[in-house]
């Protein structure tokens, strides 16, 4: 089997072929905005920091910045700053223009204000989105593909059904050649010795427990629990009861394969196989991880009908709740259904979801995709605001 | 097949007892509770047969709504609730078979920073 993509210069296939405008901090998002909505074939990327926060966080920033940049989906990147803020505008361009593309950068401060700057931009973005229109898709293996999976607004059908079919779609892509990523730190809480016990190495399943047990100690430190903000009350007016539950329903997205190594948020995986990335489970946090970690497509499961999407990487939602799939068909690209043969439903919706990823990596819209959701993303930090 | 205990107790299909397959998933052998895939209504009698060829009834004690959990046994306070064969949290106090199983019986035992416990270093 194989799918239809764009060549870049580092080896790696794009699903789709957009010019990203990237805000560096903050204070840029409503030029990005302005760009990204003006000039066709442009995606913009905004977010919440860059600014006044502590080494570690400034350093996440910066790396998940540069990685996003890498994403093969964007064919060419412009980066714009306000030019007072802490993350350097001209590392992050090093850093992307390693991987061989077309990076350039503005500092609206330089350029005399904001209507200069949205001038230039789209200049920039428009010279650059006429070169990216000259590609054209060329057929790859299915091995080209590294496919992010991720369950949001779970409820109990999650567990049945839509995240064991995603991990039949990761197994079929994983024994294919290609690359899975995961994460949802939080969702581990009471499955993570599952995880461990599939772990590669003695040394990753090490990383398994502890990045479970930091991203737990975060909530005892603060002399809180989780519950109130995981689950959410959405999560128990489905049926969900623990943190327990929701994590050994929502581990059953990534398949059966051993896990080859855990990354730091904001990193590039290497290789091919099954890996962790160290998020928490909240959509504009943990879509950006997955779109840094180097994944072109998205398998998004969710019981009560979550509608994210992101900027430039497809996200494909699947529920298995009948109820959700007739009241958001909308937001519903793929409806999986139990039955009481439970294990040929799951592989079935399991084969299904991996055609779905084949299509939309060739070319076909997500629902999110046509409804524009999704533009409001984040970057993962965990320091304080200063 | 309903052995005849069930049966003498007016437990069949006929008599209006429904396979719990057709309306409920219990994911992994070991688990006590059972996951409603439709709405299910108090009085509900389901039978599920078991690999020694047991049937067991269960007569539900309250409504359960599509998504949520009964149990499967009589639960004692305290004691493991077990989905998918693994602890998904303790009971908080005596759960009947058939009786629904949630936040109200049932407890977390994870990240509870409000339980007095001190972060692991």
């Amino acid at each position: 089997m194989s799918f239809l993509g764009y060549p870049r210069k580092s080896g790696a296939v794009g699903v789709r072929n957009y010019v990203g405008v990237i805000s560096v901090g903050l204070c840029a998002n409503d030029v990005v905005w302005g760009i990204a909505h003006r000039v066709k074939d442009c995606v913009p990327f905004i977010h919440g920091q860059g600014c006044c926060q502590t080494k570690s966080d400034l350093d996440q920033v910066t790396r998940t910045l540069i990685s996003l940049g890498w994403n093969p989906n964007l064919a060419a990147v412009l980066l714009v700053s306000l030019g007072c803020e802490s993350v350097p505008i001209e590392q992050i361009a090093e850093g992307i223009s390693q991987s061989g593309k077309t990076v350039e950068t503005m500092v609206i401060l330089k350029e005399g204000g904001i209507t200069s700057a949205l001038a230039r931009g789209c200049q920039l973005t428009q010279a650059m989105a006429v070169e990216a229109t000259k590609a054209k898709r060329e057929e790859f293996p299915d091995s080209k593909l590294i496919l992010g999976v991720k369950c949001g607004a779970s409820d109990t059908t999650s567990g049945l059904i839509s995240n064991p079919a995603a991990g039949i779609a990761c197994d079929l892509l994983i024994s294919k050649g290609g690359a899975c990523v995961f994460g949802e730190t939080t969702e581990f809480i009471g499955a993570e010795h599952v995880l461990a016990q599939r772990a590669a190495t003695q040394q990753v399943g090490k990383k398994i427990m502890d990045i479970v047990g930091r991203m737990e100690n975060r909530a005892i430190d603060i002399g809180d629990d989780l519950r109130g903000g995981q689950l959410t009350h959405g999560s128990v007016a489905g049926g969900l009861t623990t943190i327990e539950e929701k994590s050994l329903g929502a581990i059953s997205k990534c398949g059966s394969k051993f896990i080859k190594n855990v990354y730091e948020y904001g990193e590039r995986i290497q290789g091919k196989g099954l890996f962790i990335i160290d998020t928490p489970g909240r959509e504009p946090e943990f879509l950006t991880g997955l779109a840094a970690a180097g994944a072109q497509v998205i398998v998004f499961t969710t019981g009560l009908g979550a509608p994210q999407g992101f900027p430039f990487v497809p996200v494909i939602k699947v529920t298995g709740n009948p109820n959700t799939y007739k009241r958001v068909t909308e937001h519903i690209d793929v409806f999986v259904e139990i039955t009481d043969e439970a294990g040929a439903a799951v592989a079935g919706a399991g084969h299904l979801l991996y055609q779905e990823a084949l299509a939309v990596a060739s070319g076909k819209k997500t629902k999110a995709e046509l409804l524009g959701i999704g533009n409001f993303c984040n970057i993962y930090t965990t320091g304080p605001t200063i | 097949m309903l052995d005849d205990k069930y049966v003498a107790a007016g437990f069949n299909n006929k008599r209006g007892g429904v396979d719990l397959k057709q309306k409920a998933i219990v994911m992994n052998p070991k688990d006590n509770v059972a996951t409603a895939i439709t709405d299910l209504r108090v009085g509900d009698v389901l039978f599920e047969s078991n690999a020694s060829g047991q049937s067991l009834a269960i007569r539900l004690t309250s409504d359960i709504p599509f998504g949520h959990k009964f149990s499967l046994s009589k639960i004692e306070p305290n004691s493991p609730i077990i989905k998918y064969g693994e602890v998904i949290g303790i009971s908080t106090t005596s759960i009947a078979p058939g009786e629904h199983v949630h936040v109200h019986n049932v407890a977390s035992t994870r990240a509870r920073g409000d339980s007095g416990r001190k972060a692991k270093k």
